[in-house]
């Protein structure tokens, strides 16, 4: 069993797909927002020099990333020791040799690295065309203005990715999820701009 | 040399993996093995079993193995059926 195997089947005889996709898209989302947020609060105020705005939005990036791993691993770790004692409480036997002792080891790894990735990897992709524009490429629009559009692209992706799978129609679902980061850009606005 | 034809196993395991995976993960231990497999029983976190293992020659530890790396426990070999190679020649 190649490693993708080995985590697919992992992830299922103890049933947390579900939590891995709750996982990624909610602490995407997050990333994607607070991305949204600290590039338009730098838009709407007073002009500051891309280098610190990318820092600000590198800084906040990794944090999320760190505090996603972080997090995700000890209530994980936590969650699947109970899971594992419950089973083998169960079955009289010590499970710590079998597939449900290793999954209790490394599916808390695998929901941390998707907690952590999630926001990290949406951040840095929300962040990529103020880097494209400090590195000196021309880009076709203002990078700040890029680097919105994108979290908007991403943030609408979010929402299809989600409807896709509760069975409901993608678009509504996807423009739900566009409507709330437009909602926190106007309340950027009005906290910082307006 | 006496080769194990049939086995008939008792067996309790975690819901997961489930039924089908836990047959072919045991199927998958020899070359020519039949597995069928039975729940007798559901509980909240266990099933028990009657499994069914038959082939040419069946190597029990490999089964058993199989079976523990899942998370199950043989609870009793509750039927055997073992051909000597003497035999075989007559038949």
């Amino acid at each position: 069993m190649n490693l993708l195997g080995k985590a697919r089947y992992l992830l299922r005889i103890t049933r947390t797909h579900g939590i891995v996709r709750r996982y990624f898209v909610v602490n995407g989302f997050d990333g994607a927002l607070t991305m949204l947020g600290i590039i338009t609060g730098f838009l709407f105020g007073a002009p500051a020099d891309l280098s610190v705005t990318i820092n600000a939005c590198l800084g906040a990036a990794i944090a999320l990333g760190v505090s996603g791993m972080s997090s995700a691993y000890v209530s994980e770790t936590a969650e699947r020791r109970r899971a594992l004692g419950d089973l083998e409480a169960a079955m009289a036997i010590d499970l710590l040799d079998t597939a449900h002792g290793e999954a209790a080891r490394v599916v808390p790894l695998l929901i941390a690295l998707v907690n952590g990735l999630a926001p990290l990897l949406l951040s840095l992709l929300i962040i990529l065309p103020l880097w494209l524009a400090h590195a000196g490429l021309p880009l076709p629009v203002d990078p700040l203005h890029a680097a919105i559009m994108t979290a908007l692209v991403l943030v609408f992706l979010l929402g299809v990715f989600l409807g896709r799978i509760s069975g409901i129609a993608w678009l509504r679902s996807g423009l739900q999820t566009l409507l709330i980061a437009l909602l926190t850009a106007a309340l950027v606005y009005l906290v910082t701009g307006g | 040399m006496v080769s194990v034809k049939r086995i008939i196993l008792d067996v309790l395991k975690p819901h997961q993996p489930n039924a089908l995976e836990f047959s072919r993960a045991i199927a998958s231990v020899g070359n020519d093995y039949r597995v069928t497999l039975t729940v007798l029983e559901v509980d909240e976190n266990t099933e028990t079993l009657q499994v069914v293992v038959s082939g040419d020659a069946i190597d029990y530890e490999a089964v058993q193995s199989a079976i523990s790396d899942m998370g199950g426990s043989i609870h009793s070999i509750d039927e055997v059926e073992v051909q000597s190679a003497a035999s075989s020649r007559v038949l």
